[in-house]
């Protein structure tokens, strides 16, 4: 691509696209995205959950939570392609009204989470001193607690319910931000533009909004993929231990609980919503990887 | 002088400190400027020169921090106001230049909404009459068909077009004063004297002061109206350019001068100024440049002295010059010599 190879002072100017900036950024980017097949087919399962989650449920046939004791526990077949549960419950109508759940819970607590941790680190970085030190030090301790230990605590104090579990999540995904976003703000602050910015009169709030956000950003879109797929996982987590979604909600984890007990005899009845958990966290775990790759300026060739 | 005096600096201490140690790096630093004149700033590295500019602007960042010391600009105390009163100056009345135009624009904007954005800040412009504004600043500054240049990213221009572009954004909103920091050390010789020759054009055209930081002789001589020569964070001489060049006074300025080639006599080998700066860790307290200065003596070793007024505007820091000097009468006889 073009990479700006400088011209010439007085040459003559080239012929500047019609396209606007941010068309261009982003066919460029997906130029790069595009060589990263792996990347790409995460992408793509992605935007194929996303429909799962947004049509799937009008397309199924049987009710989410309809109980039909005279089919329980049967095995996968063309009338119930994933088998049914012990209350007869058919599990694929149930997995497809579970992705929205899933999704809701990946995008909003990483959502709620990266807008506290991006606030907490680019203040942390951009001032340092004292308010760097009393920041860091507490999202080091936030650190110190395993994850879902973490959100356990959280969710004991809270109450189990969907609300809880995101922003049980989301507290949990915090300190993961701060520390990016600080790091990146460290190097930013230091570049020259960010001086002249100043000298030209600019406030604080408008260098650290205007001026490092912008730059910070790369860094970010990609911890936000990976750091989906880990709250995904947490929350299902979450759900299996009996403490997020609630029965008879069609959440993954708890599903994956509900299939426990029957495991060695209908092994399927876990296995599905596992698989969906796995498919999941997959997607947006490799989907980030490749994001990270597209958007370093170093792979940029 | 009965020129209006715009910027008039006083005794200004800029000191950087951690626990156990402090460098000051501007140390007692006196220099005025008058109206639509240019101030030179000379030295070596280290000597102070970008930090008096930074001190101006109020910019330093902690641990530095400006101790003592007056920098009066236009009769207002810029160490004195508000910092919102300081930021309203900034990039208004004073703007700045960098060294490295490479780095000074930020990578994610447009040229056009870089520039814009001084234009929204100082003047409330709107996109419409910013974008106008932006072309008309980039005509001003040489570069042509600025209503594509407007839609580019920095990356997309060369060093010298850059350091344009910086110099439009500094004068967006014809700033009183301008200080160069160093604005031609990054770019071709041949881009040099092209954004020399611009600020000059655009000094007479507005009316600009400017504050011109250099450790090159050859811009200086090009450039500016009065010339500071700065040592180990001191102004150790102060003098009209054509005095300077023609009489230069300090042993370091002498120095300075010999170090450069010249083209009106043949000299088969230049003249360095042996050794180098002192630590600002631990300065000598006698005369800083005592320790690499040929006339040096014991008085210059033990005491430092004053910045005194010798002729009429021009100011020394050497012992020659004074009643108390006690080595080479031959030397306070004709001066330090330049190379002949």
């Amino acid at each position: 691509m073009a990479s700006g190879h400088s011209s010439t002072e007085e040459m003559a100017p080239k012929k500047i696209k019609k396209e606007r900036p941010a068309v261009r950024a982003f066919k460029d980017f997906y130029h790069r995205l595009k060589k990263n097949k792996a990347a790409l087919v995460g992408g793509y399962l992605i935007i194929f959950l996303i429909l799962v989650a947004t049509i799937g449920p009008f397309l199924t046939t049987d009710g989410v939570n309809e109980v039909n004791y005279t089919q329980k526990l049967e095995s996968p077949s063309t009338e119930n392609w994933f088998g049914t549960d012990h209350q007869g419950r058919d599990i694929f109508t149930r997995i497809i009204h579970g992705t929205g759940y899933t999704l809701l819970v990946g995008f909003l607590s990483v959502l709620m989470g990266g807008i506290v941790g991006t606030l907490l680190g680019i203040v942390s970085g951009y001032y340092g001193g004292k308010i760097d030190t009393v920041i860091m030090r507490f999202m080091d301790i936030l650190l110190a607690f395993p994850g879902i230990l973490l959100a356990l605590a959280i969710i004991s104090i809270l109450g189990g319910n969907f609300i809880n579990v995101i922003i049980a999540v989301a507290i949990f995904s915090i300190p993961t931000f701060a520390r990016i976003v600080r790091g990146s703000t460290l190097a930013t602050r230091e570049l020259e533009y960010v001086d002249a910015v100043k000298a030209l009169g600019a406030k604080d709030s408008r260098i650290i909004f205007k001026h490092i956000l912008p730059n910070v950003l790369s860094p970010l879109i990609v911890q936000s993929t990976l750091q989906i797929a880990t709250a995904i996982l947490t929350a299902s987590g979450l759900s299996f231990l009996g403490l997020g979604a609630q029965p008879p909600s069609p959440e993954w984890g708890a599903m994956l609980n509900d299939g426990r007990n029957y495991m060695l005899d209908y092994g399927y009845i876990a296995l599905f919503p596992g698989l969906a958990i796995v498919l999941a966290v997959l997607a947006f775990n490799i989907f980030g990887d490749g994001l990270r790759d597209a958007l370093d300026p170093k792979s940029k060739k | 002088m009965s020129e209006e005096i715009i910027l008039d600096i006083k005794n200004l201490q800029t000191v950087f400190r951690d626990e156990d140690s402090e460098v000051r790096a501007v140390d007692g630093v006196s220099f005025s400027l008058p109206k639509g004149k240019t101030l030179g700033v000379v030295g070596e590295s280290g000597s102070g020169k970008s930090v008096t500019a930074l001190s101006i602007l109020r910019l330093i960042d902690h641990p530095g921090k400006v101790e003592g010391g007056e920098i009066n600009f236009k009769g207002k105390d810029l160490t004195k106001i508000s910092d919102k009163e300081m930021r309203s100056i900034r990039g208004n009345q004073i703007s700045m230049i960098f060294q490295e135009p490479m780095t000074s624009l930020n990578p994610v904007y447009t040229i056009g909404q870089q520039i814009r954005e001084t234009l929204k800040v100082h003047q409330g412009l709107g996109k419409q009459s910013g974008n106008e504004k932006s072309v008309e600043l980039l005509k001003l500054v040489g570069i042509p068909s600025p209503e594509d240049r407007i839609k580019q990213y920095p990356h997309e221009l060369s060093g010298g077009m850059r350091q344009r572009v910086m110099i439009a954004i500094a004068l967006a909103c014809n700033p009183e004063l301008l200080i160069a920091d160093e604005p031609t050390t990054a770019l071709d010789v041949t881009i040099q004297a092209q954004i020399l020759e611009l600020i000059n054009r655009l000094q007479d055209e507005m009316g600009m002061s400017v504050i011109m930081i250099t450790h090159d002789m050859g811009v200086v001589a090009e450039t500016c109206d009065y010339v500071a020569v700065m040592y180990g964070g001191k102004v150790v001489e102060y003098a009209d350019v054509k005095t300077l060049f023609k009489d230069p006074k300090h042993p370091y300025t002498v120095g300075l001068l010999n170090s450069i080639p010249r083209h009106d006599i043949d000299v088969d080998e230049l003249e360095p100024i042996r050794g180098s700066v002192p630590s600002p860790k631990d300065m000598p307290k006698g005369c800083r440049f005592a320790s690499r200065c040929p006339f040096a003596t014991d008085l210059c070793v033990e005491e430092l002295p004053s910045l005194d007024e010798i002729e009429d505007g021009n100011e020394v820091r050497c012992w020659i010059y004074s009643d108390r000097w006690d080595g080479d009468p031959e030397v306070k006889e004709h001066g330090p010599k330049r190379t002949s």
